[in-house]
């Protein structure tokens, strides 16, 4: 076994016992960056230049890691995917990264993303589409595409990510591995390429809760250069794993989560909800209440609709500063404005464009009403009943997805629209800014799904600590993505 | 304007230049000739920057909203206004726009214009960030990002003036309440003063408080000066009045239109169906926070003495006219000169007489600020000092001022240097009005048969003799009592 497929605290244990220098650690991970990169496609940027750092007692010193390429990195490219920055070198690095350079890590590439984050399928970025390492026919998912593919294949124990609707959940499902995004403003946004300002959150993609835990504890803390960062230094979200669940109260949404909500399921998906239910036997075996709760389905079928619209509102003004002129390759033209639109015309995919036309028209003086405040009524409306349950429950547990991941080519899935719900219902985590994790638990045609529990702001520490007792009771931890026929 | 009411209201956006750090951005707020040099990452919106709110603006922001009466919001937030020009690197700029944000709603001030009071209401005042500065040549743009982020009040009026002149005496309040609140230099060949101006005109027997007998507006941008306002103000109104008279003033669309210093014209921009839709929504970057009352009250208790109370101060304490004290407290600079002068043991009578004429004289003459004087409070106290002990002559202090400020040289150096002094001693005096009594005999003669204002002559004689160095009232009486004894 390499050491790239090691846990953060046995690689740490191995560094400080002199089994393995840090220079060999960054070496073998970037030979596997080279590998992996040619096969699945998941890096804009390998930093062959990288060297190992001095090991010290932070978990994360002299060990390497990925970091997706819409975090800002000084002096190193940095693309967000997008042809429109396609040659952008930043003179100033993201304030997570920062604080992971401060802790010793060393990063060893940057990882393709769906251009500037918006997009599910990895198939979007400026480089190409990126594969899934367990089947190369099917899809990563996205956003953190990339990220999710480099650590299931192994290059590394983990990368960064970023959060708008469940671009880190997501693809950690799709993978088989761990996604966790904390609590909003528990990591600083400062230097991350904006999507959506009030859906955006950072966070982390690894192979088992632990590293989750040790990697956020490091990337996070109040930063004076984003307002919406808190104070989370009395919080130690490693130190207080403890896998101590009895008693706890989860709950599931019977609308979500029940195989009668679906009259059409597919095998895959029947198989997917059954796997479900044994996860949560597995959740009463380990001593926690499990109840099925019921949530108005008209408000859960909003979902998708307010997130297209509050996201793409604020995407089309977030994006409104690239313009090509201070940063990117610069338009030709007669006119700024000749200049700007033929930068963004050539620079933006389709997809970016078509999000741009729908957040300007739901912004528009004579639609705002019906459409944007609309969907921040209904966003309010979904976290008032969020936290309602948060009253009651300790976290709230859901299956990702409607199965395992999707094909790259469209036509091998069966379109089925009943299940929108089981496709869009993380997002709700981003609308109320709740600690949301998801871990695999199980194989679908050979290929791994994941759960999801999400909890109330400020509570990482449970949400994360019942992630890890359930963790501990399946047999996925720290997988390695194996290609299957 | 024979036969018409005429309605103004005023948009004023004044920079606040007394914060240290711009208002969403920890660079230098600070006026700099050096193109960019004045900036951070998230001045050019660099992807991933974001807007930090500088406390000391809204305090600020929030003095002015209590100056001019204005109700404060509960909670403070802001609001991205969303168009696309080369000076707005974010391709929006954040802002206050629906109520209750910003900073101040629903206000009044009284001003005085033509010594009378009146009374304009104020709409609302908001804190935004200004955009960065563009030049254009023949063949190239530049950009300066330097004022891009400068925190900006604007302050939107109701129609409530009546002429340019009001609108020009409500705009020099403003500029006096922002310098003595110590918020703005308000300096508007810094570019720190920008309006919009709108005008219509109705007629004059119809009610202006009912909203629908007021005429078409229109609205005249980036007039960037005092003297621009009333000129863009007078030229408009004209310009209305002669479509009312040709009859086609109903023809006229509610519109925004450029004025143009060059041509003194105010030339159509684009109609009221063209209007940007700045596609407004709350800036999720900056979380709203609650204002407490503890907060503002503090505000309130730090404002300063504004010029109104120290125009009271200098009338009923110092004794001065209200003529010279209204001049005295027209700049904040001004009036802290004379203060300090006064601090410094000046006789608060002269050292007005001094401000308001040769001072003030010599800086209008130059184009000169007051803080730009080598001749500082202290100096002038010195000068007076040396009247007061009759060392020189009030002719001669003159003399000296304007040599001192040439030379940027203290008064004593100069007294010394040219020699300067006043012939006070009786016995020199005395020897050269008997000379001079001595040389004109027919003047003596003159005096006695009763033209006693003969002496002014006499007196100078022994003036053109001394070089005006003689203390002119020894001189006088002197020379009558020596005509007398002969």
């Amino acid at each position: 076994m390499s050491y790239m497929e090691k846990t953060i605290k046995e690689l740490h244990e191995d560094l400080k016992n002199g089994v393995v220098t840090s220079d060999e650690l960054v070496k073998e991970s970037l030979k596997k960056s080279h590998e992996i990169g040619e096969k699945y496609n998941a890096f804009v940027t390998i930093l062959d230049d990288a060297k190992g750092s001095a090991v010290t007692d932070n978990l994360l010193s002299g060990i390497p890691y990925g970091i997706k390429d819409n975090y800002s990195t000084k002096d190193v490219l940095s693309t967000g995917s997008s042809n429109t920055l396609k040659d952008y070198v930043p003179f100033f690095t993201a304030t997570a990264i920062k604080n992971l350079e401060k802790s010793g890590a060393v990063a060893v590439n940057k990882t393709v993303l769906d251009e500037f984050g918006m997009g599910g399928t990895g198939t979007t970025g400026h480089t190409g589409v990126v594969k899934n390492p367990w089947d190369r026919t099917r899809m990563c998912a996205g956003s953190s595409s990339g990220s999710a593919c480099a650590v299931a294949a192994g290059v590394y124990p983990y990368a960064t990510g970023s959060d708008t609707g469940d671009s880190i959940r997501k693809p950690a499902a799709y993978c088989g591995i761990v996604g966790y995004k904390p609590t909003y403003g528990m990591i600083s946004r400062y230097g991350l390429f904006p999507f959506a300002s009030s859906l955006d959150h950072c966070g982390v993609l690894s192979r088992c809760v632990m590293d989750a835990a040790i990697v956020a504890d490091n990337m996070k803390g109040i930063d004076k250069n984003d307002m919406t960062s808190w104070d989370s230094s009395d919080m130690h979200l490693y130190d207080s794993l403890n896998g101590d669940v009895k008693g706890k109260k989860i709950c599931y949404v019977k609308e979500i989560c029940d195989i009668e909500n679906y009259p059409n399921a597919s095998d895959e998906l029947k198989s997917h909800l059954e796997n479900f239910h044994k996860t949560l036997d597995k959740c009463r075996a380990l001593g926690m209440d499990v109840e099925e709760v019921s949530i108005a389905k008209r408000l859960l079928n909003a979902v998708a609709s307010v997130y297209v619209v509050i996201s793409c509102a604020e995407a089309t003004s977030n994006m409104s500063n690239l313009t090509g002129i201070i940063f990117g390759p610069r338009g030709e033209g007669k006119s700024y404005i000749e200049m700007m639109k033929n930068y963004r015309t050539e620079g933006f995919s389709p997809l970016i464009k078509r999000r741009f036309v729908i957040g300007s028209y739901v912004l528009q003086a004579q639609n705002k009403n019906r459409y944007f405040f609309n969907a921040q009524r209904v966003r309010r409306l979904l976290v008032d009943e969020w936290k309602k349950l948060y009253q009651k429950y300790d976290a709230v547990i859901l299956p990702v997805g409607s199965g395992p991941a999707k094909h790259l080519d469209g036509s091998l899935d069966i379109l089925d629209e009943n299940t929108q719900i089981l496709e869009e219902h993380l997002q709700i985590g981003n609308f109320g800014g709740f600690p949301s994790i998801t871990i695999p638990n199980g194989f679908v045609s050979n290929l791994p799904v994941g759960v999801n529990i999400t909890g109330n702001c400020y509570d990482d520490i449970n949400v994360l600590n019942i992630a890890y007792a359930l963790e501990s009771s399946m047999n996925y931890r720290n997988q390695i993505a194996k290609e299957v026929e | 304007m024979n036969g018409y009411k005429v309605l103004i209201g005023l948009e004023m956006h004044c920079e606040i230049s007394e914060t240290k750090t711009k208002v969403f951005s920890s660079a230098a707020n600070s006026y700099s000739d050096i193109p960019n040099s004045n900036i951070r990452p998230v001045d050019m919106a660099f992807p991933g920057t974001l807007p930090v709110v500088n406390k000391e603006a809204i305090k600020k922001a929030l003095m002015a909203s209590i100056i001019l009466n204005c109700k404060q919001p509960e909670y403070i937030y802001f609001e991205r206004k969303n168009y696309y020009y080369p000076d707005l690197p974010k391709g929006f700029q954040i802002t206050q726009e629906t109520k209750p944000a910003p900073v101040g709603s629903y206000g009044s001030l009284t001003y005085e214009c033509d010594d009378e009071l009146k009374t304009v209401r104020i709409n609302n005042i908001h804190l935004e960030e200004d955009a960065a500065s563009t030049d254009h040549y023949a063949t190239v743009s530049t950009i300066d990002y330097n004022r891009a982020g400068v925190p900006l009040l604007e302050l939107v009026t109701y129609p409530d003036f009546h002429s340019a002149k009001e609108a020009v005496s409500f705009l020099e309040t403003m500029r006096s309440i922002y310098q003595y609140a110590g918020i703005s230099e308000a300096d508007s060949k810094k570019g720190q003063i920008r309006c919009d101006v709108n005008v219509s005109i109705m007629d004059e027997n119809l009610d202006e408080t009912k909203e629908e007998n007021w005429g078409t507006k229109v609205e005249i941008k980036n007039v960037n000066s005092f003297g621009g306002v009333r000129d863009a103000i007078n030229y408009e109104i004209e310009r209305q009045i002669e479509l009312k008279e040709s009859g086609e003033y109903d023809k006229m669309e509610q519109q925004t239109r450029r004025w143009d210093e060059e041509s003194g014209t105010t030339i159509y921009m684009r109609s009221k169906v063209d209007a940007i839709d700045y596609k407004y929504f709350i800036e999720p970057n900056l979380p709203k926070f609650k204002l407490s009352q503890e907060w503002l009250e503090s505000i309130k208790e730090s404002i300063p003495e504004l010029a109104p109370e120290r125009k009271e101060k200098y009338i009923n304490e110092y004794g001065i006219s209200n003529y010279d004290a209204t001049i005295i407290v027209k700049e904040k600079a001004v009036a802290d000169y004379y203060e300090d002068a006064i601090k410094l043991g000046a006789n608060p009578k002269s050292a007005s007489n001094w401000v308001t004429s040769i001072i003030l004289g010599y800086l209008n003459k130059n184009d000169m600020k007051i803080s730009e004087l080598f001749f500082e409070p202290k100096m002038l106290v010195d000068l007076l000092k040396m009247i007061e002990d009759g060392k020189i002559s009030s002719k001669q202090s003159k003399e000296v001022f304007y040599k001192s400020v040439e030379d940027k040289k203290e008064p004593s150096i100069i007294v010394e240097d040219l020699g300067i002094k006043q012939i006070g001693g009786e016995d020199e005096i005395l020897k050269i009005v008997t000379e001079v009594l001595d040389e004109q005999p027919a003047a003596i003669e003159t005096y006695k048969q009763g033209r006693t204002n003969i002496v002014d002559f006499l007196v100078g004689q022994v003036m053109k003799k001394t070089k005006g160095q003689a203390n002119p009232a020894m001189t006088r009486s002197m020379m009558i009592s020596e005509i007398e004894k002969r």
